[in-house]
C-alpha cells in the first residue's frame, strides 16, 4: 500500500531541549497509524510539526509524495490534546466557523454539521453556548469538528484521555469507520489496548528517538521471547527432568492434581520439541505460547532507553 | 487571505453581540457629554427668578443698581424690621437693605434677608454693581470724571501669528488644551483596543482552542486577523461613539450656548466694523461683551481648528500607534497563562504610552520644545504626542517623518511579535520570562 505521510530524518530542538532526533517513519494509507511513547518523548512535537503548526529544524515530510505545504492543512483533521472551544460562542457558529476555517463553504458545512449533529443526536445544541454543555458534550462537538471537512488524514493526539467510557467507545467505533471509508488515522496515545484493538502500525518514540516501528503483529512476534504456559496432569517432577536444560521455569502453582507452569525456553529449543518432550510424560490440558503485550513491549522498551532493569512483566495469552 | 476575512468576522461579531461591548459604546459618550454638561452648568449661574426688596438708607443707589432679566429690584421707604417681617408675604424673595453708612465701607453696611438662599450668582451680580457705584461716587467725590478711568483702561489680547517655511504667517488656533485632550484620546482608544487584542489572545490560548485553529490557518494569519479585527470594532466603536457624541452636543450646544453663538456674531461684526471705520465708530452705540470676551475666545479657537486635519491625523496616528501596541500586546497574550501572570509584561508596555501622555501634557505649555519633538517622531510615543500638538501646526515633513517612522516600526512590531506568538500559544503551564520570550524569537 502506497504511503500517505513519509517523515524523513526529522529533528526539532527547543532551547533546552531535543524534542525529535533525526526521526524516520511512514504511514501506511488507510490504515490506523499508533504513535506510543511515554510523556515528554515528542509525540506532540511530531503531530505539530506534520500539522504545519512548528516546522522542523531539518528533514522533511512528504504527503502523499509531495512536500508538506499549507494547501494540505485542508486535507488533514487534527484533535489535539489540548482542546477547547470558545466558551461564550454558540455550538452552531463555533462548528461553522471552524469547518470555514478548514476550507469548507459554508452551505457545505452547514449541509454536514446537520449529518454529524443528527447522527450524535445533538441537533438541540446547535443554538446553546459551549459554556453549558458538559465535558463530554464538548469533545462531541470537537471530534466533529476534526472530521467536518473528510479529512484524508486523521490525527488524534491523545483521542481518549478525558472521554468517558461510552464517548471513547463512540470515537474508537467512529476511528474504525473513517478507516473503512479510506481515511488514514494517526494517533497518540497511552492506551494500549486500544492500541492492539485499532492500529495496524505502530512507532514507538522515547527521548526523541524512534525506538520501533512496524506493523502490531510483527512487533510483537519479534518480541516473543519463547515462553509458554501449559497446564497439565502428572508428575511435576518428572515434567521437570524431561525438560532437562532446555527451559526455566518461571511460574508454577498447583491446583487440584492440576499443574500450571510458565517456562521460558533455551533459544535452541523450539515449542514443538517441548511438545514432543513432555506429551509422554503428562497429560497436557492447555498449552500457550506467550507474547508480549504491546504494554509490555512499551514498558520494556523504553526501560531499556531509560535504563532501568528488573521489571514486572505481564505476559497475555 | 479568505481565512483572514473569517477570523476578523469571529472577531468583530463576537464582540458586538457582547452586552458589556454594547452598553459601553453607547453608555461612554452619554456619560462623556454628560459629564461635559454637568460641568457647563456647574459654571453657569443659577437663574432663579428674584424679586428683591431694596431698602437703601444711603440714597446712594436708587435708579443706578438695577436688575436684569431675572431680577427685579424695587426700592421701598420702609423700615426694616417691618420690611423683614412682610417681605415674603408680599411676594419678595428677598430684603437687601444698605446701611447710610455704605459709603464708609466696613463689615455690615450692606445686609441681605432671605428665607430660601438667592445664591452666588446673584450675590455676586448685585455687589460688583454696588461696588462700582459706590466707586464711581468717590471718584466723583474727588472731582474725576469715571469715564476718564474706564477709557484709559485698556485690556490687551497677544494674537499668535506663526512664521511658516515659506515666510508667510498665519494666525495660530494655539488650543494647546484641545491638542492635549485628542492626545489623551489617542492615549486611551491604544490602550483599550490593545488590551482588547491582548484579553482575545489569552482568551483563545486558555481555552485552549487555539491549537485547533492554528491547524487550520498559520499563527500569523490568526494574529493579523485578530488585530485587524479588533482595529475595525475600534473604528466602528468609534464611529457609533462620535455620531452620538456629535448629536448630544449638538443638541446640548444649541440649549445652553444658543445665546453666546448669537452674541458671537454680533461681536464678530462689530470687531470688523472697528477694524474698517478705526476710531470713528461710535464706541457708545456697541454693544458690550466684556464678561463674555473669554467664551467668545474659546468660540473662536475651537472654529479656527482645522478639524478634518485633525481627524485625518487621528486615523492615521490611531492606526499606526494602535498597529504598533497592539501586536506587541498580543505577543504578550500568547506568552502568558493567565491575566495575574501578564503584569510583569504590560507594566513595561504602559510606561512609553504614559510617557506620551506626560510628554502631551508638556504641548500644552512648550509646544516647540525638544522633548515633545522627539516624542512626535519616536514611535512608541509619536501617536500621543503628535496628536497634542497637531492644532499648532505641524510642518510637513515632521508629520510625514513621524508617520513613515511608525507604520515601519509597526511592520517590524508585528513581525517580531508574530515570531512570538507563533511560540507562545502552544506553551502551557510554564511561568514565562524575558529571557524564555528572547529564545523564542529564533524557533523554527
Amino acid at each position: 500500500m502506497a504511503d500517505i505521510l513519509q517523515i524523513k530524518n526529522v529533528s526539532k530542538k527547543y532551547s533546552n531541549h531535543i524534542a525529535l532526533n533525526d526521526i524516520s517513519l511512514n504511514v501506511a494509507e488507510k490504515s490506523v497509524f499508533g504513535l506510543l511513547g511515554p510523556n515528554g518523548a515528542g509525540k506532540t512535537s511530531l503531530i505539530r510539526i506534520i500539522n504545519q503548526i512548528t516546522g522542523p529544524d531539518s528533514g522533511e515530510i512528504l504527503f502523499k509524495g509531495e512536500k508538506l505545504n499549507p494547501k494540505h492543512v485542508e486535507r488533514i483533521g487534527y484533535l489535539p490534546e489540548e482542546r477547547g472551544l470558545y466558551k461564550k460562542m454558540s455550538v452552531g457558529d463555533q462548528v461553522l466557523y471552524l469547518a470555514q476555517l478548514k476550507g469548507l463553504s459554508k452551505a457545505e458545512a452547514k449541509k454536514r454539521l446537520t449529518y454529524w449533529f443528527e447522527k450524535f443526536e445533538m441537533q438541540s445544541w446547535w443554538k446553546k453556548k459551549v459554556e453549558e454543555l458538559s465535558k463530554g458534550m464538548q469533545q462531541k462537538v470537537q471530534f466533529i469538528v476534526t472530521v467536518i471537512h473528510e479529512p484524508e488524514l486523521l490525527i488524534l493526539d491523545e483521542p481518549f484521555s478525558g472521554f468517558d467510557p461510552i464517548n471513547a467507545q463512540l470515537i474508537k467505533n467512529e476511528i474504525l469507520e473513517l478507516r473503512k471509508n479510506g481515511a488514514t488515522v494517526i494517533f497518540s496515545t497511552h492506551n494500549m489496548g486500544s492500541v492492539e484493538e485499532l492500529c495496524d502500525n505502530i512507532a514507538l518514540i522515547n527521548k526523541a528517538e524512534k525506538i520501533v516501528d512496524g506493523s502490531v503483529k510483527e512487533i510483537r512476534k519479534t518480541h516473543r521471547t519463547n515462553t509458554y504456559k501449559i497446564t497439565f496432569k502428572g508428575n511435576l517432577l518428572g515434567f521437570t527432568n524431561a525438560l532437562w536444560t532446555g527451559g526455566e521455569i518461571l511460574d508454577k502453582h498447583t491446583e487440584d492434581d492440576i499443574h500450571s507452569v510458565t517456562l521460558k525456553l533455551a533459544t535452541t529449543v523450539t515449542g514443538s520439541q517441548l511438545l514432543q518432550a513432555i506429551l509422554p510424560i503428562c497429560e497436557i490440558h492447555s498449552f500457550n505460547e506467550l507474547i508480549p503485550s504491546m504494554n509490555d513491549i512499551f514498558i520494556m522498551k523504553v526501560n531499556a532507553g531509560n535504563e532501568i532493569v528488573g521489571t514486572k512483566s505481564n505476559y497475555t495469552e | 487571505m479568505r481565512k483572514i476575512r473569517l477570523i476578523i468576522g469571529r472577531e468583530i461579531k463576537s464582540k458586538l453581540t457582547n452586552k458589556t461591548f454594547i452598553i459601553m459604546t453607547i453608555l461612554a459618550p452619554l456619560l462623556i457629554t454628560g459629564f461635559l454638561a454637568f460641568m457647563i452648568k456647574m459654571t453657569q449661574s443659577e437663574k432663579t427668578e428674584q424679586n428683591v426688596l431694596v431698602i437703601d438708607d444711603s440714597k446712594l443707589f436708587k435708579d443706578k443698581l438695577v436688575g436684569n432679566d431675572y431680577i427685579s429690584l424695587s426700592f421701598s421707604n420702609d423700615n426694616l424690621p417691618k420690611a423683614v417681617a412682610e417681605f415674603s408675604d408680599k411676594g419678595y424673595s428677598c430684603v437687601l437693605w444698605i446701611s447710610p453708612t455704605v459709603i464708609e465701607g466696613g463689615a455690615g453696611a450692606t445686609k441681605l434677608f432671605y428665607k430660601k438662599s438667592p445664591g452666588f450668582a446673584f450675590q455676586t451680580y448685585i455687589k460688583d454693581q454696588m461696588e462700582r457705584i459706590v466707586y464711581e461716587n468717590k471718584l466723583k467725590a474727588n472731582n474725576i470724571d469715571p469715564t476718564i478711568i474706564s477709557n484709559s483702561k485698556q485690556s490687551i489680547k497677544i494674537i499668535l501669528e506663526k512664521v511658516n517655511d515659506k515666510g508667510s504667517t498665519e494666525e495660530q488656533a494655539s488650543f494647546g488644551l484641545f491638542g492635549f485632550l485628542t492626545g489623551a484620546l489617542m492615549f486611551m482608544f491604544i490602550l483599550m483596543y490593545g488590551m482588547m487584542v491582548f484579553r482575545s489572545v489569552m482568551e483563545e490560548k486558555t481555552n485552549r482552542i487555539v491549537e485547533v485553529i492554528v491547524s487550520s490557518v498559520k499563527p500569523f494569519e490568526l494574529m493579523l486577523g485578530k488585530i485587524i479585527g479588533v482595529a475595525i470594532l475600534g473604528i466602528i466603536q468609534f464611529a457609533i461613539m462620535g455620531i452620538i457624541t456629535f448629536a448630544l452636543t449638538t443638541v446640548l450646544s444649541t440649549i445652553f450656548l444658543k445665546d453666546v453663538s448669537a452674541q458671537l456674531k454680533v461681536f464678530q461684526s462689530q470687531q470688523e466694523m472697528v477694524k474698517k471705520n478705526g476710531t470713528n465708530v461710535n464706541f457708545n452705540q456697541l454693544e458690550k461683551f466684556d464678561d463674555k470676551l473669554e467664551v467668545f475666545d474659546l468660540l473662536q479657537k475651537i472654529e479656527k481648528i482645522d478639524f478634518v486635519e485633525v481627524f485625518i491625523c487621528f486615523i492615521l496616528y490611531f492606526i499606526g500607534g494602535y498597529l504598533f501596541y497592539s501586536s506587541i500586546m498580543a505577543a504578550i497574550g500568547s506568552a502568558v497563562d493567565s491575566e495575574a501572570d501578564s503584569q510583569q509584561f504590560i507594566t513595561p508596555v504602559m510606561i512609553p504610552l504614559m510617557v506620551g501622555y506626560f510628554i502631551a501634557t508638556k504641548t500644552i505649555m512648550d509646544p516647540d520644545s525638544s522633548t515633545v519633538f522627539w516624542g512626535s517622531i519616536i514611535p512608541f510615543t509619536s501617536p500621543i504626542v503628535m496628536m497634542s500638538r497637531i492644532t499648532n501646526g505641524v510642518p510637513m515633513w515632521e508629520l510625514v517623518l513621524s508617520l513613515s517612522i511608525l507604520f515601519v516600526s509597526f511592520v517590524f512590531t508585528t513581525w517580531l511579535a508574530g515570531k512570538i506568538y507563533r511560540t507562545g500559544i502552544l506553551m502551557y503551564g510554564k511561568k514565562t520570562s524575558w529571557r524564555e520570550i528572547g529564545k523564542w524569537l529564533f524557533y523554527k
